[in-house]
């Protein structure tokens, strides 16, 4: 008897442990990145260009880029994901093309993102002829996203009840009818997250946009599809490695990832809030 | 009015609906009774061509559905749902409003404008028995009824689009026995507008609520009769072992 309770007692305060740990970890780093990139951060920082080297100014223009870039790269995979995750999981039955597709799917989630770097540079920059620009980024994050929304989607459609769809069509409406208005609206709060964790990888990848569009510095903002531009991760990882003077960059570096972090959070913060707002009517009491 | 002729129904290799006849009449309450896995909720997802939503099953005989051959080639699926109206076993109604639920089968079928649509909304939830509970919260999402109050949501759902049969798959199955003689009291009002048929477990109920009753079993209509009989004097023995609780 008295063995089981601390045998309990000692699990229970190991999970505990491990869990105050992790907790911890998580944010002694964030606390980190604050407590060193605060100092910077200011209306210049955000609103200003590099200068002197990169030792002073702003990082406005890798900012810009980075919100073109997720923007760019969710217009070409969030469509396309979820139509794919439409058709796989509403129209294509259970035979073996749909097992090899998700298959495939899953394999692209697991390749390294420097790969998906050398295809889009590959095929976007040079065969395509894009060059580095803005669009040949967006298409290689668009890939390197698209598995994820289309498992997301698939996931959220799968959550939507059989029983809704046979309602649906009881009352005479056909299938894509039944789809668009019942099945979509239902899972749309999940395919957010989809969204979501698209948002934060788009934001934070380096090694897509290394060869297909990021710039070591620009000295004007872009203003087509065509250009090059400068984006927060690259950014970062050229204040830490490449800079004139290292040590003098190094603020700028940990105000760059401060702002690459508050970015992520606040998109994260909005698709959170339409997720709550599309769900409204979902919530059974 | 539904006229089955010689129907035979298969999943796959199982044969679940052995050669069966029989004809509903309109402004009729037909009940199905039968032990679990005895075909009559297969036999009844035939008249909307419901079972065709699931792969691998084959169905040859004749269905008239006033008098319209259900399956011929050029049989409409959409419209056949259209006209055969379905109230399933647990209530099922959409994320949406109260309104838009009613009004969604009116919707997708393209069925009148504005005001038509406010209109029969009105008229479909009355003829459930739901509107006085419902009319001042209409744009509230349906998850906020009772079970009760959603199946008869369901119910004004099908009603809205004007069919002239509704099919009931246990209806009452997953509600309260208050629900349950609200739903009751329901359909003997319906029969009066439309054909109804409904499948159910409980006995009670069938001996309640219908005109005839047909009792499966193996997939085979053992006995068809109107229901009085056929609680009070049936003509076979596995009949009367049956409604009288010996197996099931």
């Amino acid at each position: 008897m008295m063995n089981k309770k601390i045998s309990q007692q000692i699990a229970f305060g190991t999970f505990k442990l491990f869990g105050v740990i992790v907790i911890a970890i998580l944010f002694s780093i964030l606390g980190f990145i604050i407590f060193n990139g605060i100092k910077v951060v200011n209306w210049e920082f955000l609103t200003g260009f590099p200068g002197e080297g990169m030792t002073s100014g702003g990082i406005f223009p890798a900012i810009v880029g980075t919100l073109y870039l997720v923007i760019g790269s969710l217009l070409f995979a969030f469509p396309l994901g979820v139509m794919s995750a439409i058709y796989t999981n509403e129209y294509a039955g259970k035979g073996w093309i749909v097992k090899f597709i998700r298959m495939m799917t899953n394999n692209l989630a697991s390749i390294p993102s420097i790969v998906f770097g050398l295809f889009g540079m590959a095929l976007f920059v040079n065969k395509l002829n894009f060059g580095d620009s803005i669009l040949a980024g967006s298409l290689t994050l668009g890939l390197l996203i698209l598995p994820v929304i289309i498992r997301t989607t698939e996931e959220a459609l799968k959550a939507v009840p059989d029983s809704y769809r046979q309602g649906s069509l009881a009352l005479g409406a056909t299938k894509l009818q039944t789809i668009r208005r019942v099945v979509l609206p239902t899972a749309f709060p999940n395919i957010i997250t989809g969204l979501i964790l698209s948002i934060g990888r788009v934001s934070g990848e380096t090694a897509p946009i290394l060869f297909t569009v990021a710039a070591y510095f620009l000295p004007k903002l872009p203003t087509s599809i065509f250009d090059q531009a400068m984006a927060l991760p690259y950014h970062l990882y050229v204040l830490a490695t490449s800079g004139t003077d290292l040590e003098a960059s190094r603020p700028m570096a940990y105000g760059t990832a401060l702002v690459l972090i508050l970015i992520v959070l606040i998109m994260n913060l909005f698709a959170s809030l339409l997720r709550k707002r599309l769900s409204k009517n979902n919530k059974s009491k | 009015m539904i006229e089955a002729k010689n129907i035979n129904f298969y999943y796959g290799d199982f044969q679940a609906l052995k050669n069966i006849s029989m004809t509903m009449e309109s402004n009729t309450v037909t009940a199905f009774i039968g032990p679990s896995g005895c075909g009559k909720s297969t036999f009844l997802r035939l008249f909307n061509r419901m079972n065709d939503l699931i792969e691998d099953t084959r169905m040859d005989g004749e269905l008239l559905i006033d008098g319209k051959d259900i399956y011929s080639k050029s049989a409409d699926v959409d419209s056949l749902r259209q006209e055969v109206g379905m109230v399933f076993q647990k209530p099922n109604p959409f994320p949406k409003s109260i309104f838009e639920n009613v009004a969604y089968g009116l919707r997708v079928n393209n069925l009148g404008n504005k005001s038509f649509i406010q209109e029969r909304v009105e008229e479909s939830l009355k003829a459930a028995a739901l509107w006085d509970e419902v009319k001042d919260k209409l744009n509230k999402s349906a998850f906020d009824l009772s079970g009760g109050q959603q199946q008869r949501l369901c119910i004004a759902r099908a009603l809205a689009v004007a069919p002239s049969t509704i099919l009931m798959d246990e209806p009452a199955s997953a509600l309260d026995p208050v629900s349950t003689s609200k739903i009751e009291e329901l359909i003997h009002e319906l029969k009066k507008d439309y054909t109804i048929v409904i499948v159910t477990h409980n006995m009670q109920q069938a001996a309640r609520i219908s005109d005839k009753t047909g009792f499966f079993m193996l997939g085979e209509l053992v006995e068809y009769s109107d229901t009085d009989k056929m609680f009070m004097n049936p003509e076979k023995e596995v009949t009367q072992n049956y409604i009288t609780g010996r197996f099931g």
